[in-house]
């Protein structure tokens, strides 16, 4: 264990110590670090007008696409990586990636059978089964391995209701109005570096259409899988809420342990129509790098952005960020529709050496609109957790509304907790409310529970839970358990 | 049920703080520990729960036929023993009856019981609020949090009482409270006592011997203990002080 004192290490066994002797727990840190061995079709390293030809050629994509995309890499030409966050990391090189990598194999598979085994073990090895008969009856999944949807379960019964719910890839295919009418307008190609990046190169990722009027029966979620070393990851997902529609999203993310650090740049756009509501929750558990040193761990830079274009319409971002070596990204509400709402409720936990800088953004454009923000930040061992959020109320935002509350929790000394929240008002009917607050986990917490016969684990657990929990009841159903746990897991070694 | 023998122990900071105390609790005992300040009282309490800032240098604890000291903190717990805190820690964000709840089920686990039922936990619950007078309020804040200090002592009875400890150590449990809350929690720990069980009570006062009446009263002094009586020498104490004692 990195954080073990010479004063813990000194302490004999008789008078009782806060040291769990379960050392299977050390191993099991990170479940997921495993590589699948299947053969791949790829590119070599590098980008360049001609890669992003050769892919979208490869991909058989219309013309529009490819015109979006050379668009998108000739603005990323004049655009350099930023630096403004509180990270410490090298530049990224573009040079020394792989842009087009897919398993072998025909195409997404129309019938569960006709995945490939190792594929298919894969998923249940990560615990998401495919198979008709494991399936949870009330989720549909896209599994999508390398950045390449591999199979989309419920999709038949779901487009019954005219649901669709695919690939991005497919949707390309079998719905490009949509996809031209909605790419880039709730993020465009040029809004930022990783995002002009993703524009160009981007593989495939989730699409989500609900038509009018329609609430969408079951979860939709999608499981991202990193498995190749070289390629960089660059998914692209799209839900359109049509007028009063309703969906509820999640994804959940893993990749292999490398000791390379591996990029992940990813692209979300939500819109939401008149009174549509869309409610997109995230559980994030991509490799972190060596606890020790800090070695390896996927790069999570993602742009994720909704638009509340229509009125009374509500998008609500709920994540849980537990994973990677470095965590970029602030899930962000437009609130153009009159009377929209936008929420974002964040539990960031940061260990090892890893970095996050994350938040939100909530543009306040239409008359009563509403926002909430509630994020808590909980940093242990070496690791650096930072809030930076954006509430800006445009001068046409009367009576909007904003609550932020920001809380950091630190466990040990050798961490950090930053808020960086930044306020802008233009109406001055607006109100806006900002709460924060940090605390620690004590010993002696821990030792009033021990005292009670409570193991220190689920000590921990609980109180990290009860921090957590106003986040927590947002995750829908069995999520909220399985955050609980991956967040106790995360930190069993870092009490202690 | 426990047995002291020699029992030293130091601070990480190497100073010495129990210098060879002994002491035998048998079932059906309360036993009263006084002593000036400083003497060692709430070290006592802490090394027999096992609190990892008291590193033991010599001497054995045997509880129940067990070599204690080998035992870890929530081990000792479940097997039977209830540490009375003189400052309970607020938590936060965890509520108190979820903290009690997983309190009996560690207990339960530990026993290879099944976890307490909804049934049994309410009607314990109900019946030991009513008798410690807890505010309703209780229940929908977190463990300890924004309590007063009557209201924490009572509440570290309250969890005494579900959890039906074998041997109660309560580190000056009358320290900090009023009348009214030194008698409630006076009546809780006479509910507890029966012939299996038995108290430790660390104490300055005589108050709270007149209502819990203990059959040994012992003097700790400089780490040790320097004179054993019955519930006379509390009196004693109380008249005369400690500077008397050879």
């Amino acid at each position: 264990m990195s954080n073990e004192t010479p004063s813990t290490k000194t302490k004999p066994a008789e008078v009782g110590s806060f040291e769990s002797n379960n050392s299977e727990s050390i191993n099991s840190e990170y479940k997921y670090g495993f590589v699948t061995q299947i053969e791949n079709d790829a590119f070599e390293k590098g980008l360049s007008e001609d890669v992003i030809r050769r892919a979208s050629a490869m991909r058989n994509e219309p013309q529009f696409l490819l015109d979006f995309r050379l668009k998108a890499y000739k603005t990323l030409l004049t655009m350099e990586q930023p630096d403004w966050a509180y990270l410490k990391l090298a530049p990224v090189d573009l040079q020394n990636i792989v842009y087009y990598s897919a398993p072998k194999m025909k195409k997404q598979h129309e019938n569960i059978e006709d995945v490939d085994q190792e594929l298919l073990d894969t998923f249940e090895k990560l615990g998401i089964p495919l198979q008709e008969q494991k399936r949870l009856a009330n989720v549909a999944i896209d599994a999508v391995f390398d950045s390449v949807s591999i199979y989309t379960s419920h999709k038949k019964k779901l487009l019954e209701q005219g649901i669709m719910f695919c690939s991005f890839g497919e949707a390309v295919q079998e719905y490009p109005e949509l996809v031209e009418q909605y790419l880039g307008s709730v993020v465009p190609a040029g809004d930022n570096y990783f995002a002009a990046l993703n524009s160009a190169v981007f593989s495939d990722g989730s699409f989500v259409y609900i038509p009018p009027g329609i609430k969408c029966p079951m979860d939709l979620s999608t499981y991202f899988r990193i498995n190749n070393k070289e390629s960089g990851q660059f998914e692209r997902t799209m839900i359109i809420a049509d007028v009063d529609a309703k969906v509820s999203y999640l994804e959940g993310c893993t990749a292999p342990e490398f000791s390379t650090n591996q990029l992940h740049s990813a692209i979300v756009e939500l819109v939401a129509l008149d009174g549509a509501s869309i409610k997109y929750s995230t559980v994030q558990n991509w490799y972190a790098g060596d606890r020790k040193t800090g070695l390896g761990g996927v790069y999570n830079f993602v742009t994720k952005r909704g638009k509340c274009a229509g009125k009374n319409s509500h998008i609500s971002w709920t994540q849980v960020e537990t994973g990677s070596a470095i965590t970029w990204k602030y899930p962000s509400c437009i609130l153009q529709g009159e009377g929209s709402v936008g929420e974002f409720y964040s539990v960031a936990l940061t260990n090892g050496h890893m970095q996050a800088d994350t938040g939100t953004k909530m543009v306040h454009i239409g008359k009563n609109t509403r926002s909430t923000i509630i994020s808590k930040g909980i940093s242990a061992d070496q690791s650096s957790n930072a809030y930076r959020g954006l509430v800006d109320i445009r001068p046409g935002a009367e009576g909007a509304r904003n609550f932020t509350q920001c809380d950091s929790m630190l466990i040990g000394s050798n961490c950090s907790a930053n808020t960086f929240p930044y306020i802008t008002v233009a109406n001055p009917t607006a109100k806006t409310e900002h709460e924060a607050t940090t605390s620690r986990i004590s010993e002696e917490q821990l030792f009033y529970f021990q005292s009670r016969g409570i193991a220190r684990e689920e000590a921990v657990a609980a109180v990290v839970g009860g921090f957590c929990k106003d986040v927590f009841r947002e995750l829908p159903g069995e999520f909220a358990a399985e955050a609980r746990q991956l967040l106790a897991l995360k930190l069993e070694n870092s009490v202690g | 049920m426990l047995s002291v023998k020699n029992l030293q122990c130091k601070l990480p900071d190497g100073t010495v703080i129990l210098k060879g105390l002994n002491l035998e609790v048998k079932a059906g005992e309360i036993h009263a520990i006084m002593g000036p300040n400083g003497a060692g009282k709430s070290t006592l309490s802490r090394v027999l729960s096992g609190h990892p800032d008291f590193t033991v240098i010599e001497g054995s604890v045997e509880y129940e036929g067990k070599n204690l000291l080998e035992l870890d903190v929530a081990a000792r717990a479940n097997s039977g023993i209830f540490m009375g805190f003189q400052y309970p820690t607020e938590i936060p964000g965890v509520n108190n009856l979820e903290f009690l709840r997983m309190a009996l089920d560690a207990q339960r686990k530990f026993k290879g019981l099944e976890k307490i039922t909804d049934d049994e936990f309410k009607t314990a619950l109900d019946h030991w609020t009513r008798v410690l007078e807890m505010d309703t309020r209780y229940r929908e804040r977190g463990v300890n949090e924004g309590f007063s200090g009557g209201e924490k002592k009572r509440n570290e009875i309250l969890q005494m009482a579900m959890l039906q400890p074998k041997l109660a150590i309560l580190d000056e449990t009358d320290s900090g409270v009023d009348i009214d809350a030194l008698r409630i929690i006076s009546q809780g720990i006479n509910a507890l006592m029966d012939s299996s069980k038995a108290v430790i009570l660390v104490t300055h006062y005589q108050r709270l011997l007149d209502i819990v009446k203990p059959n040994f009263v012992h003097v700790l002094r400089a780490g040790k203990i320097v004179l054993s009586g019955g519930p006379e020498l509390a009196l004693e104490l109380e008249a005369r002080g400690y500077d008397w004692i050879p």
